[in-house]
């Protein structure tokens, strides 16, 4: 298992990719060290920025056995380390990303830049990866918000900041000067998306309507069964 | 829970287990409820599911949304403490710098070990799985048959309480009828499988898990599990009536705490405890298995982590339920003048012979499922169907290259959401605002993924031994671990994955992973499905195996294994039913034994 391993799993898909997750994230954890010699290069500017902006935390984590049936907010467990200036920008982009819609409340409302404070400041591997794309990555988006419009990207106009966004969304598209920008702003997105769907908005969002005691189990309702032209056979 | 203090620990109990997961769970329900006084060995801390599970917390009232880190390696709510793949002061080491000759070791350090996250998945071997090599030649046969087992794979189904049906279909026995609990509903994903998948001939039937769907009838199953022992049908129905049906929400991985499941924690051990025939000896680290002059076990060294001294419990009878590695690290550390190769070794096969399941995935989408109506599919916390093997007279005729089988396992439902982006960037591409949130939405259910758990073939390049120099943080040698696939089951891999590919073009969608993968790195690497078996095999001939048919080693009469260690092949069906069958069988055995005096 267990997969994951292993094991029955819950739901394949997620088993699925964490476990491919996994299996990286454990080959690094048994590589000896971590550190600055073994961040990924991330090219010119300020991607390759000083070690004062992706210096890793120094905390601990929570440990082997933490108690698990606790319920747990951001700053439980280590110190948040964003500064005032990087939360502005990140709750900016993200509620670019997850607006309030017709299909629920912005990023921001459901304290999506706690969490990503929360995971930019572990002291974990994968974590701290993630912090040495985000934290220049934040940077980049106030300085290419004051190279175009002088401005900082909170106080940008909608339309003004989706010109920036456009140029950045995918990797894929981007012209060569916003390769690194664009891999940025895929994985903040992730993160921001992670954290959101995670919240009960995020789930009535999405249209997951589970995590509730129940006394019987039905199956899909009948409209479910009529749209995939399926019958339930487990009688 | 009750520990054993110093002035206690002169006493000498009938049978020492080491180990308190499935087999050693098993072990001790039988042994104390037929009045044996037994003393457990627990490596890791005391565990208590009723008040240290996650229920319904929500990715965000947990750290990082829940997700794996180093210190909590399958996410925060899974319920394993102090485990993992690796195991702070407890190394192990792999004989070949190459990854793909390396085992993964899945080692829990709590009460209850694996089976308190594992998925409950509990299939029955067929009559086919113990006679594997008289069928097609490969690997060994078991010195039992299927007919030896069939009734305690009843009555742990009847104890643990097992989802499903019958289906009569090949090597997939049925149960009695009315052993099985109702299988629940299937899923929409699950059932549009069902109806494209008959185009490839293949079956979808409902998995049996070890899940109540309705409370225990504890008025009658214990006296059919106890049959003349009344004191024992009032403790096990007492047990029972503290079980709940299942209330459909929160993940089996997580244990629970309502005890709608099974773990080792909620099953065996309170009514073995009830007895007042068993204490359990927590943060006990077994060092060896120690020998009397008159050639068998009297008791087990074990480091008590707590102080670092090395303690001793002594019984009369010695059982290893430890796990395939824990075991065979146990027997080889277990040196003497009689057995200078370790204990039970005369052989030479501690150790040989390890097998795991053969595991590799494959996701797609399926645009039909998209923008459902939503609907709560969190049902039973783990799969309602699967897809049993399902060709095996066409093997039989030789008409594929790999002997054996494998089952799919899948998923695909709208599942809690969390810890990760339910949009993965493939779909997602370019968008973000309400469009971004439109299509999270919209692909919302509709991603599925399949996975096989295959049979591995026994081979002689897959084993453990001692590491010569590496030890412990209490000295102790370490297992060193050889790990090798063969064709057999990259084979197997080649046909699952193309399979998968055309389940999912069967259902209109597309195949999301790589498919441009060799059958050798899409395979799982060794140990990490956590279904590890063999190291001691049982069989019929004290030459070429470690135990009998009763898994009683060969060479000490008093000395048992009840984990996957005497598994002579695993099959594509999950391990851990049929350790509990193989130990309510060999407790019996050791109760009759000791009776008639013959331990």
């Amino acid at each position: 298992m267990k997969t994951s391993q292993r094991n029955g799993i819950r739901d394949t898909v997620n088993a699925l990719d964490a476990s491919r997750l996994s299996r990286r994230t454990v080959m690094k954890w048994f590589a000896a060290a971590t550190g600055a010699a073994n961040l990924p290069d991330l090219g010119p500017g300020v991607f390759a920025a000083s070690s004062s902006v992706t210096a890793p935390p120094t905390t601990h984590g929570y440990g082997t056995d933490p108690d698990v049936s606790g319920y747990y907010k951001p700053g439980d467990f280590w110190p948040l380390t964003l500064t005032a200036a990087q939360r502005e920008t990140a709750i900016s982009l993200a509620d670019v990303i997850l607006p309030a819609d017709h299909l629920g409340p912005a990023a921001s409302d459901v304290r999506v830049t706690d969490f990503l404070d929360e995971w930019l400041s572990a002291p974990y591997p994968a974590q701290q990866k993630d912090r040495t794309v985000i934290m220049p990555g934040l940077q980049w988006l106030e300085e290419e918000s004051q190279r175009r419009f002088q401005t900082p990207f909170k106080s940008l106009g909608k339309d003004q900041q989706r010109v920036i966004c456009d140029d950045i969304c995918w990797p894929a598209d981007a012209a060569a000067r916003f390769k690194k920008a664009a891999e940025f702003f895929v994985r903040f997105r992730t993160l921001a998306a992670s954290a959101y769907y995670s919240t009960e908005a995020g789930w009535k969002a999405l249209g997951y309507v589970g995590n509730v005691a129940m006394t019987s189990f039905d199956g899909p309702p009948p409209e479910v069964l009529t749209k995939l032209g399926i019958e339930q056979t487990v009688k | 829970m009750p520990i054993i203090t110093g002035s206690k620990s002169d006493a000498e109990y009938d049978v020492v287990i080491v180990g308190s997961g499935a087999g050693g769970g098993q072990m001790a329900y039988t042994l104390t409820l037929a009045g044996l006084k037994c003393v457990m060995l627990e490596a890791g801390r005391a565990y208590n599911p009723d008040v240290e599970t996650s229920m319904f917390q929500r990715p965000d009232q947990t750290p990082l949304l829940g997700v794996a880190t180093p210190d909590k390696q399958m996410g925060f709510t899974d319920a394993t403490i102090d485990g993992g793949w690796e195991v702070p002061g407890e190394p192990y080491t792999q004989a070949s710098t190459k990854p793909e000759e390396h085992f993964w070791w899945w080692r829990p350090r709590m009460l209850g070990g694996r089976t308190n996250h594992w998925g409950r998945i509990s299939l029955r071997n067929g009559p086919y799985d113990f006679k594997p090599r008289s069928r097609d030649g490969f690997g060994f046969d078991w010195p039992i048959r299927y007919a030896d087992l069939d009734p305690y794979y009843t009555r742990v189904e009847m104890l643990i309480g097992v989802y499903g049906s019958n289906e009569g279909l090949e090597n997939t026995p049925n149960s009695p009828p009315g052993v099985l609990l109702p299988p629940p509903k299937g899923r929409a994903a699950e059932l549009y499988l069902q109806k494209h998948a008959k185009k490839l001939g293949i079956p979808v039937i409902s998995i049996h898990r070890a899940v109540l769907t309705r409370p225990l009838d504890a008025d009658t199953i214990p006296a059919r599990l106890h049959p003349g022992n009344p004191w024992a049908q009032r403790i096990v129905a007492d047990s029972m009536r503290r079980r709940a049906a299942c209330f459909w929400a929160t993940d089996c991985h997580r244990g629970c705490n309502i005890r709608a499941n099974y773990q080792s924690t909620t099953v065996h051990l309170p009514p073995a405890l009830e007895t007042g025939n068993l204490e359990i000896v927590p943060n006990a680290h077994a060092r060896e298995v120690t020998l009397g002059r008159d050639g068998k076990a009297n008791g087990v060294l074990y480091i008590d982590k707590k102080t670092g001294q090395e303690a001793r419990v002594k019984g009369k009878v010695v059982v290893l339920a430890a796990s395939s590695g824990e075991s065979v690290r146990i027997l080889l550390n277990s040196k003497s003048a009689q057995f200078p190769r370790g204990l039970a070794n005369h052989s030479g096969l501690v150790g040989k012979y390890i097998m795991d399941s053969v595991g590799a995935s494959v996701s797609g989408q399926i645009p039909a499922l998209e923008n459902l109506p939503p609907h709560n599919e969190d049902g039973a916390g783990g799969p309602h169907l699967y897809i049993p093997w399902w060709l095996y007279r066409e093997q039989l005729g030789g008409k594929f290259n790999f002997a054996r089988g494998y089952h799919v396992e899948f998923g695909g439902s709208r599942g809690m959401p969390g810890g990760r982006s339910p949009l993965p960037d493939d779909l997602a591409r370019g968008t973000y605002g309400t469009k971004y949130k439109e299509e999270a939405r919209r692909f919302f259910g509709s991603q599925v993924g399949y996975t096989c758990r295959g049979e591995m073939i026994p081979n002689e390049n897959s084993f453990a031994e001692l590491d010569p120099q590496v030890k412990d943080r209490w000295g102790i040698p370490v297992l060193r671990w050889h790990w090798r696939w063969s064709d057999q089951e990259l084979n197997m891999v080649d046909h699952a994955t193309k399979t998968f590919a055309a389940m999912i073009g069967a259902m209109g969608g597309k195949v999301r992973s790589r498919q441009d993968r060799s059958s050798r790195d899409a395979i799982e690497p060794g140990g990490k499905v956590i279904h590890e078996v063999g190291g001691a095999l049982m069989g019929a001939d004290a030459r070429n195996s470690v135990c009998n048919g009763w898994s009683q080693t060969w060479d000490v009469k008093n000395l048992f294994l009840s984990d996957a260690a005497p598994f002579p092949s695993n099959s594509d069906k999950n391990p851990t039913l049929t350790i509990m069958a193989l130990a309510w069988r060999t407790a019996d055995y050791i109760v009759e034994q000791a009776r008639k005096g013959n331990l």
